[in-house]
């Protein structure tokens, strides 16, 4: 009777209260989202509204300088600036076909809140949107920019004040307005159907990617590199590779300042499995069992679990877990500025900056493609703040 | 099998014609000396189960008051090894019986089967874990149970049809349900709803049917009559308690 495994991992950890509204998502994930009407109906959302395909593109003066193809797949230029909104868009179209009113997410640095709002604003459904009160004021244009869209945005004043505090917020809330609120979780983690739901709609990267690699190439990459917090960008650029044994699928954690004792986003690397928002997964927690803090540069990536699928990945091998420390993406962020004219999110910096450090173990001549998975505009305020510009 | 020694408990009370009472008390609250004092005094005012919290960073099922003074908990150095530690020391003394509330994650890193010795080593009789549900209950509930400790389900308002007939085929000690489809917190009023999901939980359920979450005062439970057999208070408590108040004059409104 458990659902939603990948190896030990995943599963449903939540007050019974939540089981009827995760049973009726289970529903609609296996009736309403594969079926042709809403399929259709996402698929002329994700290309008029989103701007879907996104453009891969081969960066000609990083190819030249590193002898090796890097490619970026453009999830940067979405509307709304990051991957994010393929998941949004896709929930909230399913929130209308359940006849749900309200979309409820948390969000971290509100990249997830901005996406939800634009989905909320365009779908015709009410938004609530959690967010840590220590992200409330770090991030404040992005509050402004949910309420612009006509989201409520709650700040979170209990534990840590940040993300994970924010994901128990909005849990409780569900709890409470279950009967006509979906809850749009911004990641692949959080009790089955979630992992599985937010990777198929995310899915649609390397649907894409898969495609337009063999038209421009005639051959698959050699390398997908994505950056890896909770896990959506990299779920959603490695879904449709993973039969492909050729494609070396790499996900980027975050290392935090990498001294001896920091705080980090590395759930892969550095933490051990346990139970935290309705999943059995890779977490950062005392031997006690105890959350602890977790830490990045990239707001976006700051947090202490991981998705129950990427653990699996992990475990079976067929992905490999790099770290990367601030200093190399904060390098890896100035670089793609300079050398293409591309700012890219501090997040998706991650990810370009381990295929920078690990240029000499990548063959001559070879394909990588890195999902860049956001834009980095969102960034300038708070690095300009910390003197990093 | 053995009767479950909860349900006796709570037979027992029903006997004398009065509903159980089964306070809440996180763990080292106020402070790591005065919670046994405290507990001693909710044992001594007429408490016929005492759920002990084990805190938990991230308590989902918990409002303000409950979470609050988890955390605080953490920062005094709670943890479940201390908590088998003490109790083990003083249970010979503790006339109720007792039962360890907590979410997964601590119960999951101390590991199953070794809580289920020291546990019952420390004369727990039960553990009650609201971010486990039916399906991912089995083998805990297994484990537990052949140490004779019974892992204690909650239900609520939207438990329903088949999934309140599967929990009630498999129940243990009693049944915990939660008045409000909400987290833990003290409300003035309990949804009027109760009633009837109460009297249909009352037939699906061969064990007692405790009531909790937002409870506040016996008043309260006037109106259900037969269809309730114990009553669960914690943030009341805590409340009471934070106020300046003890377990003991607490205890006075209800026994």
């Amino acid at each position: 009777m458990k659902k939603g495994y990948y190896g030990t991992f995943g599963g449903q950890f939540v007050p019974e209260l939540l089981m009827p509204p995760l049973i009726e998502l289970e529903k609609a994930y296996r009736d309403i989202l594969p079926s042709k009407p809403f399929q259709d109906e996402l698929g002329a959302l994700l290309r008029d509204y989103v701007g879907r395909p996104s453009p891969l593109y081969r960066c000609p003066n990083l190819s030249r300088r590193l002898g090796f193809d890097l490619w970026l797949k453009r999830e940067d230029l979405n509307h709304s600036g990051a991957h994010k909104i393929n998941n949004t868009m896709g929930q909230g179209l399913l929130t209308r076909h359940m006849g749900k009113r309200v979309l409820l997410a948390e969000t971290g640095a509100g990249q997830h809140g901005v996406a939800t709002a634009t989905a909320a604003a365009m779908l015709g459904l009410d938004c609530v949107v959690y967010m840590g009160a220590v992200d409330v004021h770090r991030q404040s244009l992005n509050v402004k920019r949910m309420e612009l869209m006509g989201a409520t945005v709650h700040p979170v004043e209990s534990g840590t004040k940040t993300l994970k505090d924010a994901t128990n917020a909005a849990l409780r809330h569900w709890i409470a307005e279950q009967r006509d609120t979906h809850y749009c979780i911004g990641s692949v983690v959080g009790p089955h159907p979630f992992p599985a739901l937010v990777r198929d709609l995310q899915a649609v990267i390397s649907k894409e990617a898969r495609a337009q690699f063999l038209e421009a190439t005639g051959a698959l990459p050699d390398y997908v590199v994505a950056c890896c917090g909770g896990g959506s960008n990299a779920m959603g650029a490695f879904h449709h590779f993973i039969p492909d044994a050729s494609v070396k699928l790499v996900a980027v954690e975050a290392g935090g300042s990498g001294e001896p004792g920091c705080h980090h986003s590395a759930a892969i690397g550095k933490g051990t499995p346990g139970v935290l928002h309705g999943m059995h997964t890779e977490l950062i927690q005392t031997a006690d069992g105890q959350i602890e803090p977790s830490h990045s540069i990239a707001a976006g990536l700051d947090y202490p679990g991981v998705g129950p699928e990427h653990a699996w990945l992990a475990e079976s091998g067929r992905a490999h877990y790099g770290l990367v420390h601030d200093a190399d993406a904060l390098d890896a962020f100035k670089v793609l500025s300079r050398e293409e004219g591309i700012i890219p999110a501090l997040e998706s910096s991650h990810a370009l900056a381990w295929v920078l450090r690990h240029h000499d173990e990548i063959p001559a001549g070879a394909t990588v493609m890195v999902c860049l998975s956001g834009r980095g505009d969102k960034d300038l305020d708070i690095m300009q703040e910390m003197g990093l510009l | 099998m053995n009767e479950s020694r909860l349900e006796q408990r709570i037979r027992a009370a029903m006997a004398k014609g009065r509903k159980a009472l089964i306070p809440f008390l996180p763990a080292g609250y106020p402070d790591l000396e005065r919670f046994w004092d405290e507990l001693a005094a909710l044992d001594a005012g007429g408490a016929d189960i005492i759920e002990i919290g084990v805190p938990f960073s991230d308590p989902v099922a918990d409002g303000p008051v409950v979470e609050r003074a988890s955390l605080h908990c953490l920062e005094l150095g709670v943890s479940l090894a201390w908590i088998i530690a003490e109790l083990k020391k003083r249970r010979a003394s503790i006339g109720a019986e007792i039962v360890l509330m907590g979410y997964m994650n601590p119960f999951l890193q101390y590991g199953f089967e070794r809580l289920a010795a020291d546990a019952a080593d420390a004369g727990v009789a039960g553990l009650i874990i609201p971010d486990l549900p039916y399906e991912e209950a089995m083998d805990v509930k297994r484990t537990l149970g052949a140490r004779g400790i019974d892992l204690v389900y909650l239900v609520g308002l939207n438990t329903e049809g088949e999934r309140l007939a599967m929990y009630a085929a498999d129940a243990a000690g009693f049944a915990y349900f939660v008045s409000v489809l909400g987290t833990t917190g003290v409300r003035e009023t309990l949804p009027e709803e109760i009633t009837a999901k109460l009297a249909a939980a009352k037939k699906t359920f061969r064990v007692p049917l405790a009531l909790g979450f937002g409870i506040k005062t016996p008043e309260q439970l006037a109106a259900y009559g037969d269809d309730l057999d114990a009553v669960v208070f914690g943030s009341a408590l805590i409340r009471h308690i934070e106020e300046g108040g003890t377990a003991a004059e607490f205890m006075r409104r209800w026994a």
